[in-house]
């Protein structure tokens, strides 16, 4: 018992380092491509026709005449506090809008998880219980597709379905912010509906495969025969002994494919305008906010590390081969 | 791909088996038929698509079966002539991202030891550094190009590759024939090239199919985000302009629907391919104990 504790936290301390290690790389390496890119911070089009007075001294302001290991140093030493600088946009410091959008993003990514997870658990299990069927086939068929559209075009698609009966994009409607409780409830969730739809069928393919094959393979399994010789029912079965061993791998799934669901939540929100993490980056690139898109892609990277922690550790509390 | 029609000491060699003749068949026709496209682009399309030849969003007619875009150019033209790039760039950047990635994978392998740990731990990082928002960045500090775009998703795109080679390499490079070869004094490079390479050179293949799905995907995700310049067709940039003009609230379906069809189709072709072609050294199909129409216990032999 004690030694298998003290093995799950040695396999999670090594990820913590990988991690660790991934995020201080992220930094520095954030530092030199943001150094490689044409014009320093004094330069950038922010001052147009400075005098080279008024240019020295915004370099000594920024701390541009000093050396690349001076200037790494600040840099990663203002990242300890939390200092991600200005945006170029609203003025605003960078970690504040940062927030913001996050929480949105939140909003906007666990219903569409939770949505996703449900329907590849339901349609999962049939096309695993009917393998090899017609209806396994054009199941497995449909969630092939959903995985090969591109987030941003499913969108589109959804919005022309639905135009003229949800809102095309925002979180909410500007015009509502004296109504009653209800009015804005109401209109809050008309505005998630097709953003968290989109994403939670962008995200289902993938989800429905695997859960489908792992249950194949967990059917296959000694103790399955074991439990069907016991005399157990079929239904307590697939529920107690096949569906929660083969949850496993879609727990590593979400993990591995973390990246992905990135991916998809900045197509899913710039397509909608859901000022999240994802409309951060996409509007960052159109004004050339590069502190925003700088923060945005560092915060991001420690979010995915997180995320990887957290399947980690619930891998090992759900699976306990994992642990011993 | 072509695992399927050359003889079985041959196969062998590749390490790969075509598991489901039919979907690996149509996956290759129409990734063949999209590579067609893309050469015979000129010749099928008007010379002139960016054209106007009718109002803006112009409804699909007998002349324009694909009705016509924001800017009044026949969309079908548009298309056709999209492939091209977005073929171009995934094509391009496949080739990029699987050799470095292969070269990563075998070198790692092969070698071993200190080599080894530190082309890991630096593949490490770059699969879990989120990759869309990695490209977005470098796309956006290097400007808006068809070039750039390949380069971008190229050189970011090389990190799984490079993990299955690795392990591929590892298993191999103990066999016996492997350590014959270095015992008769032949060189790395010779062992490698002659030796370690042909046995893992259906699992790239198979990769390769993978990354190309992945790369046509990316393609279409900077040109939507505007980082793919606005003079190119593309499947993603005929799917950005219709955004960027509203076409969805206009009710102009035809606008975007072609062009996200075909990236859909050819992602579709791929996973095809990939999920049809396995290891001959993986495990056999599992064999259910329960599933529906069946309920009684089915014995493994399946007797």
């Amino acid at each position: 018992m004690s030694t298998s504790l003290v093995r799950t936290t040695a396999v999670l301390g090594r990820r913590l380092a990988v991690g660790a290690l991934v995020t201080v790389a992220v930094a520095v390496g954030n530092f030199f491509l943001f150094r490689l890119a044409p014009g320093n911070a004094a330069n950038l089009g922010l001052v147009p026709n400075a005098s080279p007075e008024l240019r020295r001294s915004l370099e000594r302001q920024f701390g541009l005449d000093q050396s690349t290991a001076a200037q790494l140093k600040a840099y990663l030493l203002q990242l300890a506090h939390g200092n991600l600088g200005i945006s170029f946009g609203n003025r605003q410091p960078v970690a504040a809008n940062l927030w913001t959008a996050l929480v949105n993003t939140v909003t906007m990514v666990v219903p569409g998880l939770l949505l996703a997870l449900a329907l590849a658990v339901l349609t999962g299990v049939y096309a695993a219980w009917r393998r090899g069927s017609a209806s396994d086939h054009a199941l497995r068929a449909v969630a092939l597709t959903m995985f090969a559209i591109p987030g941003q075009w499913l969108g589109m698609v959804l919005l022309y379905a639905a135009r003229g009966h949800l809102p095309a994009g925002g979180i909410s409607d500007p015009f509502l912010a004296g109504a009653g409780l209800q009015a804005q409830l109401v209109d809050r969730v008309q505005h998630m509906v097709l953003p968290c739809l989109t994403y939670a069928l962008i995200v289902y393919g993938a989800f429905m495969i695997v859960l489908r094959t792992s249950l194949v393979e967990t059917l296959s399994e000694g103790y399955i025969l074991a439990a069907k010789a016991r005399g157990l029912s079929n239904r307590l079965i697939l529920r107690r002994h096949a569906l929660r061993n083969a949850l496993l791998p879609l727990v590593t799934l979400v993990g591995l494919t973390i990246g992905t669901l990135v991916a998809g939540v900045i197509l899913v929100e710039s397509v909608f305008s859901w000022p999240g993490l994802g409309e951060s980056i996409y509007n960052a690139v159109n004004a050339r906010d590069y502190p925003m898109l700088q923060g945005a892609f560092l915060l991001l990277t420690v979010v995915v590390v997180l995320s990887n922690l957290v399947v980690d550790a619930a891998y090992s509390y759900l699976d306990p081969r994992v642990r011993s | 791909m072509t695992a399927a029609t050359v003889s079985p000491a041959h196969r062998r060699g590749i390490g790969l088996r075509v598991r489901d003749q039919k979907a690996a068949t149509a996956g290759v026709v129409i990734i063949a038929a999209f590579g067609l496209l893309a050469v015979l682009a000129d010749v099928i399309a008007p010379s002139s698509v960016q054209q106007q030849v009718g109002p803006v969003f112009g409804r699909p007619s007998a002349d324009h079966l694909l009705g016509l875009d924001d800017s009044g150019a026949d969309m079908l033209g548009l298309v056709l002539v999209g492939t091209r790039v977005s073929m171009l760039v995934g094509l391009a950047s496949t080739v990029i991202a699987v050799a470095l990635g292969g070269v990563v994978g075998v070198v790692a392998g092969y070698f071993g030891g200190r080599v080894d740990a530190v082309l890991m731990r630096l593949t490490d990082v770059f699969l879990v550094v989120p990759i869309l928002p990695l490209m977005i960045v470098v796309a956006a500090l290097w400007g808006p190009s068809v070039g750039h775009a390949i380069l971008i998703i190229g050189l970011l795109s090389w990190t799984p590759t490079a993990r299955v080679m690795r392990s591929q390499v590892l298993s191999t490079r103990e066999r016996a024939f492997v350590r014959r070869a270095k015992a008769l004094g032949a060189s790395h490079l010779r062992v490698i090239w002659h030796h370690v390479f042909p046995r893992v050179r259906g699992l790239l293949v198979a990769n390769s199919v993978i990354v190309l799905a992945s790369a046509i995907f990316f393609e279409a995700a900077l040109a939507f985000l505007g980082l793919e310049s606005v003079s190119t067709t593309s499947w993603g940039t005929l799917i950005a302009n219709a955004f960027n003009r509203a076409a969805s609230s206009a009710g102009a379906w035809w606008a975007f629907v072609p062009p996200g069809a075909c990236i859909a189709l050819m992602v579709l072709a791929c996973s095809l391919v990939a999920m049809s072609l396995e290891d001959v050294g993986s495990a056999r199909v599992p064999e259910s104990h329960i599933f529906a129409g069946r309920l009684e216990v089915i014995r493994s032999d399946g007797q």
